[in-house]
């Protein structure tokens, strides 16, 4: 939409008129204030928008959305998107999950979505915990991570979902953090403008069983340092002094963290953004600090045929091709016989 | 008919019925040759009935026992309703074949066993130490010893095929031979090889030579004594016309049909799994009448997506067989709490766990019943004989519709796979089916996702992108007057209550429980579901013959049952429920109604004998 339309819908007609309900404090909040505030800028169809979650804190989320919602079971949210994707394909699917929802119990049909490219939006909380069951470990909860269910500490390896998300074939992985509302807003309507499944990522707080989780690389007060905010052809630079930059460590596919002037190095040593390119998609979504910044924006974006067009362009093909059926052709086709 | 034009034709032993099995590795191609042989006796206007029993494994190591496929025909100058219970002919193309099927081959029954394949190797592989060939194993039967493997090396001799090559003919040198005995015409099966090696002419040709060939062999060799050549006249069906049909094609075609008079698209959501997997190809095909498919990543996936579809206005299908049925367990309970259409399609196979993937058996039906968490009832019908499968899928996609409920349709493998002469209907003749949806140009004033129509208790059906309709639901309880979500007790307790006064007012909309022979007030009632139809209704018309008080109860609404059916059921003194599976039926007649009945139980992964219910009744007649 450009700015000169006019914008009837406002945020409050996003809003329903449940009260919500997380507990004081919930990145949840703000990832909500952020998307009803962007909605009114992406659509003046508010009926053919549809938020679809599994289980989960985060999967309250419709019924606070004056949307078509629906609340789904743990884990499955992107299977029922794609059915009614496939039903009805005008219409404009979010798919709200959390970190267990979507990579632990929900795991199989995320990688399934991702590599098909059915044409909706994902918006991932990754919290680093399970809240609605009080406070066990998830799939992406570190190492050591001390809870009712790892009482000496959680020994499993965590997920990193950009990176499983890129191993899956995504072909948009974008990420944001709650209460950055001037970031996660462009995020949302990045992923929105994505023809084909667009995967966000939203660091989010759980200020109940796992308050500060993100702060390492959230905190406003060392941003700078701990975040690269990511610009398609333009090369990597972060740091309060803009003079931190990342390039290939020579002769080893690996990044490095370089200062500009320091041993020589200038703006043209270091890497420049690629949202086309596959393999630095994988390279940026595994950095986290301390070691490096965790890199925001549009980690990967390189469009390819959406599932649900493919679909039904093969169904309008076939019908041109042969004819729309007809049943009492198809029941007689074959070798039939008649008795009088 | 193709003989009575011969120059040497035969005088033809007329017979009523005949059972043939063709028996042989599952590389022999059994499964083409008996419906082969199905499609031209079809064509000859006899009633029918088969039973493809074949195994697990795709490719089972040659020559094995457990690597033997058969297929039986059941033909007939009369109707017939089952696939017989012992062959009158058995054709064992290998070692491994006669001994896994002679058994059931009657006593005088006709053999026509390929020599050729009885090698040391082959006899040692099917555990025999000596060869039944030599002994007095098939004295009890009349023989047909023929080098098959020889005779079809021969016949297409010309072509320079490889002897491997060469030798898959010989199911097609055997087809043309029980083709003749029998006075079938060959045209039907060399139209179907020019077509099926359209591209391959060299296969083609080679297929048809060694059919010719066989066929030949029949007219011209000196059969031994006792070998006759036999004709069955046409059966005296119905008028109209006819095609042979699978369970697992007619349901394909019911489901598509149920799209075509609803005016709605169909969905489905399915997950590759024996024996459903051909409803899947089936209806994969069906592109041009608008028909989606959606082979997902698995059996939940499958089931999400159909929900996910009905609540976008189409109609969201998932086909499958028991365990796809345990996955999407928890997915079934949340369509039944959102209170919105899904066809949930078990083709029953031998259980529990993944079983006998490839047998028959009814034991889903307390999983369809009752296996969900929480108070969860659903619709569920079951169709009775292959073709049912096309009507029993328009009735359920009906039910689900119009009461916006899950419902579920049970077949099995026997039904699946088995073929019937099938009367076609004609469309203009089926009742349009008539979806209801919310009109968002006359949205009620206290419009809410839970509104219901008082007479069927169904909610309104509002799809995404109805402007004005906007709602949320899912599978927390909702309040019966608002639709939000609600955990008040007294609310939880007259939701749940309404979803069951749902589902039990079905039995308003369904037709009354009828007798299929006899009536109420016999001694004895034989109460089926589902595909033992044939068995049943063969043996109590047998019963009755001789002048037994007995009928036969067919019930294809099992939830809710026909607002009857306890009634019919008090007439009779005694009820008895012949299932394949260990009591189901018979557990809830009991405890739905208070009655004695008794249960009949056959757990073999094969379909009932005729006898067998026979022997039942006489047990239970006294």
């Amino acid at each position: 939409m450009s700015p000169s339309d006019p914008i009837k819908l406002t945020r409050k007609d996003f809003a329903s008129d449940q009260d919500v309900r997380w507990c004081p404090g919930c990145g949840d909040y703000a990832i909500l204030a952020t998307v009803q505030r962007t909605l009114p800028e992406l659509t003046q169809e508010k009926e053919k928008t549809v938020f679809i979650s599994g289980i989960g804190c985060s999967s309250r989320f419709p019924y606070y959305m004056n949307t078509y919602g629906f609340h789904s079971i743990h884990g499955r949210a992107p299977t029922f998107a794609t059915g009614l994707k496939l039903a009805n394909p005008e219409l404009d699917i979010w798919v709200i999950s959390g970190d267990g929802d979507g990579f632990s119990i929900g795991g199989n049909h995320m990688l399934h979505v991702l590599r098909r490219n059915v044409n909706l939006q994902i918006l991932l909380f990754n919290n680093r915990i399970y809240g609605l069951t009080k406070g066990q470990y998830s799939p992406t909860s570190l190492v050591g991570l001390r809870t009712p269910s790892s009482p000496f500490g959680s020994v499993d390896r965590p997920v990193l979902p950009a990176s499983v998300a890129l191993g899956a074939g995504a072909r948009f992985v974008a990420r944001s953090v709650d209460t950055a509302a001037k970031h996660l807003g462009p995020m949302l309507k990045e992923a929105h403008a994505f023809r084909g499944t667009a995967f966000l990522e939203i660091m989010q707080n759980c200020p109940v069983f796992a308050d500060g989780t993100w702060l390492h690389a959230t905190d406003r007060a060392t941003a700078a340092e701990t975040q690269l905010m990511l610009e398609h052809g333009k090369p990597m630079i972060f740091g309060k002094e803009k003079n931190m930059g990342l390039r290939l460590r020579p002769k080893k596919l690996e990044l490095e963290i370089v200062k500009l002037g320091e041993n020589g190095v200038t703006e043209d040593d270091l890497l420049v953004h690629d949202e086309t390119n596959q393999a630095m998609a994988f390279l940026l979504a595994a950095m986290e600090p301390p070691t490096f910044p965790i890199a925001l924006g549009v980690l990967y974006r390189a469009p390819a045929p959406a599932y649900d067009d493919a679909v039904i362009s093969q169904i309008e093909a076939t019908i041109e091709k042969q004819g729309a059926g007809d049943m009492d052709t198809l029941l007689n086709s074959g070798h039939t016989w008649t008795v009088e | 008919m193709q003989t009575s034009t011969s120059p040497t034709a035969p005088v033809r032993e007329e017979l009523d019925a005949v059972v043939i099995r063709f028996a042989g590795d599952s590389g022999d191609g059994m499964q083409l040759t008996g419906s082969q042989f199905t499609h031209s006796t079809a064509l000859m206007g006899n009633d029918l009935a088969t039973f493809p029993d074949y195994p697990a494994e795709i490719r089972a190591p040659a020559g094995t026992t457990y690597g033997v496929s058969g297929f039986q025909v059941h033909f007939a100058s009369h109707d017939i309703m089952t696939p017989g219970d012992e062959p009158d002919v058995l054709v064992a193309m290998n070692p491994a074949a006669l001994k896994t099927n002679l058994a059931d081959l009657k006593r005088g029954g006709l053999i026509i066993v390929n020599t050729g394949a009885f090698t040391d190797g082959n006899l040692k592989k099917a555990g025999y130490t000596t060869n039944p060939l030599d002994d007095d194993t098939l004295a009890p039967y009349r023989e047909l010893r023929l080098d098959i493997s020889k005779h079809t090396l021969a016949a297409v001799e010309d072509f320079e095929l490889g002897t491997k090559e060469a030798l898959r003919s010989k199911n097609m040198w055997t087809l043309g031979l029980v083709l003749w005995l029998f006075g079938r015409d060959m045209q039907p099966t060399i139209e179907w090889l020019g077509q099926k090696f359209a591209k391959k002419p060299e296969i083609r040709d080679s297929n048809i030579a060694a059919l010719k060939a066989g066929n030949a062999y029949g007219e011209t060799a000196e059969m031994p004594s006792g070998i006759g050549v036999y004709q069955v006249p046409k059966a005296d069906l119905g008028a109209g016309t006819y095609r042979n049909i699978t369970g697992n094609e007619a349901l394909a075609w019911g489901l598509t049909a149920a799209s075509q008079l609803s005016d709605l698209r169909l969905v489905l959501g399915s997950y590759p799994i024996t024996p459903a997997s051909t409803v899947l190809h089936a209806l994969a095909k069906l592109k041009r009448f608008g028909v989606t498919t959606f082979q997902a990543e698995d059996e939940i996936a499958a089931c999400c997506a159909a929900i996910g579809a009905s609540w976008g206005g189409a109609i969201g299908v998932t086909t499958t067989s028991g365990p796809g049925v345990a996955l999407k367990t928890e997915a079934i309970g949340l369509a039944i709490i959102l209170e919105l259409p899904l066809i949930v399609v078990d083709i029953q196979r031998g259980g529990p766990s993944t079983g006998l993937p490839t047998k028959t058996e009814q034991s889903d039906l307390l999983q369809a019943m009752y296996g969900r968490n929480g108070d969860s009832p659903l619709a569920i019908v079951a169709a009775a004989t292959p073709g049912d499968c096309f009507f029993m899928a328009i009735e359920a996609v009906r039910l689900s519709l119009k009461y916006m409920t899950p419902v579920m349709l049970l077949t099995d493998g026997y039904l699946a796979n088995g073929a019937e002469p099938w009367r076609i209907p004609k469309m203009a003749d089926l009742p349009k089916l008539e979806a209801k949806f919310a009109d968002p140009d006359n949205i009620p004033e206290d419009y809410h996702p839970y509104l219901r129509n008082p007479e069927t208790l169904a909610r309104i059906w509002a799809k995404p992108g109805m402007p004005g309709l906007e709602h949320r639901i899912g599978g927390l309880e909702k309040h019966f007057d608002s639709g939000n979500i609600s955990y008040d007790p007294d609310n939880h307790h007259k939701m749940t209550k309404t979803r069951a006064a749902k589902i039990a007012g079905i039995a308003k909309d369904i037709p009354a429980q009828a007798c299929d022979s006899g009536e109420a007030g016999d001694t004895l009632a034989v109460v089926g579901w589902g595909s033992t139809y044939g068995s049943i209704a063969q043996a109590v018309r047998r019963a009755r013959s001789k002048g037994k008080k007995v009928a036969h109860i067919h019930i294809r609404h099992l939830s809710p049952f026909p607002a009857n059916l306890g009634e019919l059921l008090g007439s009779f003194d005694k009820v008895i429920v012949p299932e394949m599976n260990n009591g189901m039926l018979v557990k809830i007649l009991r405890s739905d109604f208070l009655i004695d009945a008794q249960g009949v139980n056959k757990i073999a992964g094969q379909p009932f004998k005729v006898a067998e219910i026979e022997a039942a009744i006489e047990q239970h007649l006294g």
